[in-house]
């Protein structure tokens, strides 16, 4: 028997925790509803996951249970893996910094305009991110014929004799999911930005000029980032998820399947065995890879952004 | 220029910089806007003037010759239009409100109240927005299969609520609201639902429209994916891509749909702007 009592009420630490439970009623019906969702699309699915990928499994028969073959066959057998893996990870390195660093440059520049310009220009950049599937604008620029607007252009000024086949050859089909990408990744970590810069305490800049701050530089060094920095890791947190998850793009632009798996990724390859060929054992290790994927993307982020300013 | 940065405090400015930041903005304004500008502009576009070079940002005969070969195509097809705008509405209301609804009563308690469990749910929601909805994909068709609701729009609505990015935004706004405003009305006698629906939920008015926004433009723009297979239940978004499926030739009508699939969701944010930027404040993480 635990006979440990807390403070002086004379209850044992369970009694208590029950009495806390009670009490707590109404927080649990509240939360309820969500919670029951939450725990079904996205908690026992993680785990789901994770169990589907050490075995064989169709839908139409029972899963089989196959140890470690999935992975095997992921890393040593499937080449197209390798370069989907390879496609992800420079995605995720340039799209994933660059438009972190785009949203919170736009953001502190449009924070000096007068309110209506900042309105705005704030509309500008995140519109793409809310316009469905007006990236489709996209395929007409980068068109592989003379009327692609980019090979107008380019023949126009004499930088080309020929069209280039952007959508079509590997060697550019990668920078034109990267430009499109960071058009569009202006989203909810860029509105976060503006937010946080708006609620920064004036005071304390007027502060930092008496204490010899000269220029904007050194403000936004040591007055404005370590003020954000709760903003500044929300916005990791979604550009990391956003740029290692790049799939709707390179399907609708370049193809699915690409030409020579040239703009392949990870979630086209996840979704090419989890929706086409209906292989979901190999399909959830896909989707367990992505996943530690992200989560070490992240905390390790977290880690570094934690030190911003100390 | 001095208009434009209007500002009381002239401390710590350089006109060069100035300049040079204005110059920044105007191009990377221009990479922004161009491609929607383009949009809208070649859905109201002539047949001969769509293939124009340069290309011209504007119309110069505006038409509605697109709008009409879109509607010609739908009429066509042996689904009327009607439906698939149904199926939307239908997806779009359903999701967005419950969401509203669901995300709020369960971020009131984890942001107002202590009790057992409340720090792993929430670190569990952070976590959660670390990686990307495909990730569970797969288990998510097996488990909405299982509770047979493959072919009902339910598959989309019900993910959808459960959405976590809300969840959290609500919940760090509610975080803001004094304790002393709930502590006063339960003294009055008013119970913790009472408290929400008559006290809170007006105060969060703000975060509202933002967890409208971000969920209405994933379901409005939602094509059904493998979870919705009956045509009579495909949704608006599904029947505009089959149209607009096709090569240059169809230039116009892509652009007439992108166009009426752009303008709602901007629409609604150019409406909203403000409270969602309010929103985004407490959106912060430790």
């Amino acid at each position: 028997m635990n006979r440990t009592t807390v403070g002086s009420t004379g209850l044992t630490k369970r009694q208590l925790l029950w009495k806390n439970i009670k009490k707590s009623k109404h927080s649990y019906i509240l939360l309820a509803p969500y919670a029951i969702l939450f725990f079904t699309f996205t908690v026992i699915p993680v785990f789901m996951s994770l169990g589907i990928s050490f075995s064989y499994f169709n839908l139409l028969e029972a899963p089989r249970f196959v140890g470690l073959s999935n992975y095997i066959k992921l890393f040593l057998e499937d080449e197209v893996f390798i370069i989907a893996l390879k496609n992800t990870l420079i995605l995720a390195v340039v799209t994933g910094p660059v438009s972190y660093l785009l949203a919170f440059l736009f953001a502190w520049l449009i924070n000096e305009l007068g309110p209506k310009l900042r309105s705005f220009l704030t509309l500008i950049f995140y519109a793409p991110s809310i316009s469905g599937n007006a990236f489709l604008m996209w395929l007409i620029i980068f068109s592989g014929d003379v009327h692609g607007y980019a090979n107008a252009f380019l023949i126009n000024w004499g930088f080309i004799d020929n069209p280039i086949q952007w959508l079509k050859d590997p060697d550019y089909m990668m920078l034109v999911i990267i430009i499109v990408q960071l058009w569009l990744s202006l989203g909810v970590s860029f509105l976060a930005f503006i937010a946080g810069l708006q609620s920064v305490d004036r005071s304390m800049y007027e502060a930092g000029a008496i204490d010899g701050i000269r220029n904007r530089w050194q403000e936004l060094w040591h007055i404005t980032l370590p003020s954000m920095k709760p903003q500044l890791m929300f916005g990791a947190v979604m550009q990391i998820t956003t740029s290692l998850a790049i799939a709707e793009v390179s399907m609708q632009l370049v193809g699915f399947p690409s030409v020579e798996y040239a703009g392949h990724t990870i979630v086209t390859h996840l979704i090419d065995f989890g929706t086409v060929r209906y292989d979901l054992g190999y399909a959830s290790a896909i989707a367990t890879i992505l996943f530690l994927i992200m989560m070490t993307a992240n905390l390790l982020v977290r880690q570094i952004l934690r030190k911003v300013g100390n | 220029m001095k208009r434009l940065f209007k500002r009381k405090r002239k401390l710590n400015r350089s006109l060069a910089g100035d300049i040079f930041l204005f110059a920044v903005l105007l191009g990377f304004g221009f990479f922004s806007a161009y491609p929607l500008i383009m949009t809208a502009s070649n859905a109201f576009k002539p047949l001969d003037e769509l293939f124009l070079f340069p290309p011209r940002l504007l119309p110069r005969n505006i038409t509605l010759d697109n709008f009409r070969d879109l509607s010609e195509l739908i009429g066509n097809s042996w689904i009327p239009f009607s439906r698939y705008f149904f199926n939307t509405i239908l997806i779009t209301t359903l999701g967005t409100g419950g969401h509203v609804i669901i995300a709020s009563m369960a971020a009131f308690p984890l942001a107002k109240y202590k009790f057992p469990g409340r720090r792993i749910f929430f670190t569990l929601v952070v976590y959660s927005l670390m990686f990307a909805p495909q990730v569970t994909s797969v288990p998510n068709y097996i488990i909405i299969s299982g509770i047979g609701l493959i072919d009902n729009p339910s598959a989309i609505i019900l993910p959808a609520i459960a959405s976590s990015l809300g969840l959290y935004l609500m919940k760090q706004f509610m975080s803001q609201i004094p304790d002393e405003l709930i502590e006063s009305a339960k003294i009055d006698g008013a119970s913790e639902y009472r408290i929400f629906f008559q006290i809170v939920m007006p105060l969060v008015k703000p975060a509202w429209l933002t967890l409208i926004i971000l969920l209405f433009q994933r379901l409005w723009t939602t094509d059904g994916g493998s979870f919705i297979f009956s045509e009579e239940l495909k949704p608006l978004s599904y029947a505009l891509r089959q149209i607009a499926q096709g090569t240059i030739e169809r230039a116009g009508t892509i652009a007439a749909v992108s166009f009426i699939m752009m303008i709602v969701p901007v629409t609604f944010f150019i409406l909203s702007q403000s409270k969602v930027v309010e929103t985004f404040s407490h959106s912060g993480m430790k």
